[in-house]
C-alpha cells in the first residue's frame, strides 16, 4: 500500500442530515482524513446514478452517497428510492467487473457527527486498500 | 387448454385471411402489420385501413425494421386510437409496448394483439443486402424442425420469452410441422375469441405450451448461457469497457432505436452533457490526452441504469451499431441481472410496477454501510 496515497472521495451529502452531520463533525473538531470532496444535494434521491458514474470514470477513488436514516427522509421516501437506485447501480458495476467497493451508501443524521467521522475514516481506509482508481490513468473521460 | 382456430392454409396465408376477415367485417378499422415495400425484401411496419393495401401485408416476415412496440407508442403517445385496430407484433415488441405504456408513453386502448411463438428475426443487414429471400426457406424449415434458426439475431437465438405474454391471439409456429398448409391460431382471451367469431374454420381445444415449446425453451437457455459465457462481461472491468466502447463512434443510434430509451430530450444529447473548457483542461493536465468524442463509456453505463431494468432483448441496438459492438448482448446480460433483483420481467403484465418507481421499506440493507 502506498502510504502517501490520500484517496479522493466524492460525497453526495443530503442537506437535511448528512451535510449537517458533516458540519457537526467539523465543529466538534473530530479527527478524520482529508479525503472528502463534499457536494450538497437536497436529498439522497437527487443523486442521479449518472453523477456517480461520471465522477467514478473521471477518477474519484471512492463515491459516497449519504442521506437520512430510513423513515427520516425530509421528503418521506427519497432515501428508499435512493437505496433502490444505488443497489441497481452496484449490481451493474458488479455485472461489468467494475470495483463496486468504491461506492458506498450510508445513513448519517444531523446529530451523528461522530458517525460521520467514522464513515469517512472507514471508507478512506477501505479505498487505501483498493489503491487509486485505475480510471485516473486512462486516456478516456 | 385454450380455444384454437384451425385454418387449412399456410400460416402466412391464414394470418392474412384472419386480418382480411377482421377488416372486412368491420370488427377492426385498421391493421398494424409488416408490409412489403418493394420486391427486394424491404418491409416496413404500416397501419392500413384499406383491404387493397392489406394485400401486401407480410405479418410473419422474419425481420424487425423497427421495434413495433416503439412504433405503437408513437402512434398513441398523444392519445389512444379511436377505433379498434389489430396489431401483429412479435413477443418482445409487445413487451416493449407494455413497458412504454407503463411509462405513459402509449395506450393499449382499442388494440387487439396478435403475436406468435417466435423463431426470431434476421439482422437488418441481411435484408438491406437483398439476401433475405434466400433465407426464408431455411427460416421456415428450422421453425418446423424445432431448431434455432441460424443467422438470426444473437438475442433471438437466446430468447426464452418467445411465447407472448399478453397477446389476445397467438399463432403457433414453433415446432409445428404443418405450417406449410395448416395453421393453429390460439385464442388466449375472451376478446380474441369475440373478434374471430364468424370466421371460416374449425374450432378445437389445444395447448400452446407444447413439448416442442418446452424443448425450444431449453435450447434457447443453453444458447443464452453460451452467449453470455462468450462475451464474459463480468470480466470486463474498466479495461474491457474501454476496449469495447472504444470502438463506439458516439452516434447514439443504439438509443434511438431502443424502445425503452424513450426520452425525447435525452440528457446525453443535451448541452448539459457537454463539458466546459476547464474540464478538458484539467483532464488534459492529468492525463496528457483525451479521446474524442468523450464519454462513450459513461454514456453506456448511464443507459444501462435507465434501460437495463426494462430491456426486452429485442436486439435492435446491436443491429444498428455501425461499430459492431454487441450492445444487445451486454444489455441483455446486465438487464437479466438487475431484473432478477426484483423478480421483474419487463412486459409480462401491464399492472406490474417498474421497480425503480417503487420500493419496500425493508430491503437491500446489504448495500448500506
Ligand atoms: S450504436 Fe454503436 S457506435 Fe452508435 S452510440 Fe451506440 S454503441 Fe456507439
Ligand atoms: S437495449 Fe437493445 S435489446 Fe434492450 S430493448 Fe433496447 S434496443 Fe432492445
Ligand atoms: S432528505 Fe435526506 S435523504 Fe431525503
Amino acid at each position: 500500500m502506498n502510504e502517501k496515497f490520500v484517496p479522493r472521495i466524492v460525497g453526495f451529502l443530503c442537506n437535511w442530515c448528512s451535510y449537517a452531520g458533516a458540519d457537526l463533525a467539523g465543529v466538534s473538531r473530530l479527527q478524520m482524513p482529508p479525503s472528502l470532496r463534499a457536494i450538497r444535494v437536497m436529498c439522497s434521491s437527487r443523486v442521479n446514478p449518472l453523477f456517480i458514474i461520471r465522477v467514478f470514470l473521471i477518477g474519484a477513488d471512492g463515491v459516497l452517497v449519504a442521506g437520512c436514516h430510513p423513515g427520516d427522509c425530509h421528503y418521506q421516501k427519497g432515501n428508499y428510492q435512493a437505496r433502490r437506485k444505488f443497489a441497481i447501480l452496484k449490481n451493474i458495476f458488479e455485472s461489468l467487473g467494475l470495483e463496486s467497493d468504491r461506492l458506498r451508501l450510508s445513513w448519517i443524521s444531523a446529530g451523528e457527527g461522530p458517525r460521520f467521522a467514522k464513515v469517512i475514516t472507514e471508507f478512506t481506509e477501505k479505498i487505501k486498500e483498493l489503491g487509486p482508481n485505475p480510471a485516473k490513468e486512462k486516456v478516456f473521460l | 387448454m385454450s380455444k384454437v382456430l384451425k385454418i387449412n392454409k399456410s400460416a402466412e396465408e391464414s394470418v392474412q385471411e384472419l386480418l382480411k376477415f377482421l377488416l372486412k367485417s368491420g370488427k377492426v378499422k385498421g391493421v398494424f402489420t409488416l408490409r412489403k415495400i418493394n420486391d427486394n425484401g424491404a418491409v416496413a411496419y404500416s397501419l392500413v385501413t384499406s383491404l387493397d393495401m392489406l394485400k401486401d401485408a407480410v405479418p410473419l416476415f422474419p425481420l424487425m425494421p423497427a421495434n413495433g412496440g416503439k412504433l405503437l407508442s408513437r402512434l398513441t403517445l398523444r392519445g389512444s386510437v379511436a377505433e379498434p385496430v389489430v396489431a401483429v407484433v412479435r413477443p418482445c415488441e409487445l413487451r416493449a409496448f407494455i413497458e412504454l405504456v407503463k411509462r405513459k408513453q402509449g395506450s393499449l386502448e382499442n388494440f387487439l394483439f396478435i403475436s406468435s411463438t417466435c423463431s426470431g428475426v434476421y439482422p437488418l443487414e441481411i435484408s438491406v443486402n437483398g439476401n433475405i429471400d434466400k433465407k426464408l426457406s431455411q427460416y421456415w424449415d428450422a421453425t418446423k424442425r424445432n431448431e434455432i434458426v441460424p443467422d438470426t439475431r444473437p438475442t433471438c437465438k437466446s430468447c426464452e420469452h418467445f411465447l407472448p405474454y399478453t397477446a389476445d391471439i397467438t399463432i403457433a409456429l414453433i415446432g409445428k410441422k404443418d405450417i406449410g398448409n395448416k395453421c393453429e391460431i390460439f385464442l388466449n382471451t375472451e376478446k380474441g375469441q369475440k373478434f374471430v367469431d364468424g370466421i371460416d374454420g374449425e374450432f378445437v381445444e389445444g395447448k400452446l405450451e407444447s413439448e416442442e415449446v418446452v424443448s425450444m425453451r431449453n435450447k434457447r437457455k443453453d444458447e443464452k448461457k453460451k452467449l453470455f459465457d462468450e462475451i464474459g462481461i463480468e470480466k470486463f472491468g474498466l479495461k474491457g469497457l474501454i476496449e469495447t466502447f472504444g470502438k463506439c463512434i458516439g452516434c447514439h443510434g443504439c438509443s434511438k432505436v431502443c424502445p425503452i430509451c424513450y426520452c425525447n430530450l435525452c440528457y446525453s444529447d443535451s448541452q448539459t452533457y457537454e463539458h466546459k473548457p476547464f474540464v478538458y483542461e484539467i483532464e488534459l493536465k492529468r492525463r496528457g490526452g483525451l479521446r474524442v468524442p468523450p464519454d462513450t463509456v459513461s454514456y453506456q453505463i448511464g443507459r444501462l441504469t435507465h434501460v437495463g431494468i426494462s430491456c426486452v432483448g429485442c436486439g435492435l441496438c446491436a443491429d444498428v451499431c455501425p461499430a459492431n459492438i454487441p450492445i444487445s448482448t451486454i444489455f441483455l446480460k446486465v438487464g437479466d441481472s438487475v431484473q432478477k433483483m426484483f423478480d421483474y420481467l419487463p412486459g409480462r403484465d401491464v399492472e406490474e410496477q417498474i421497480p425503480v418507481t417503487t420500493f419496500k421499506t425493508e430491503e437491500f440493507v446489504e448495500v448500506e454501510d
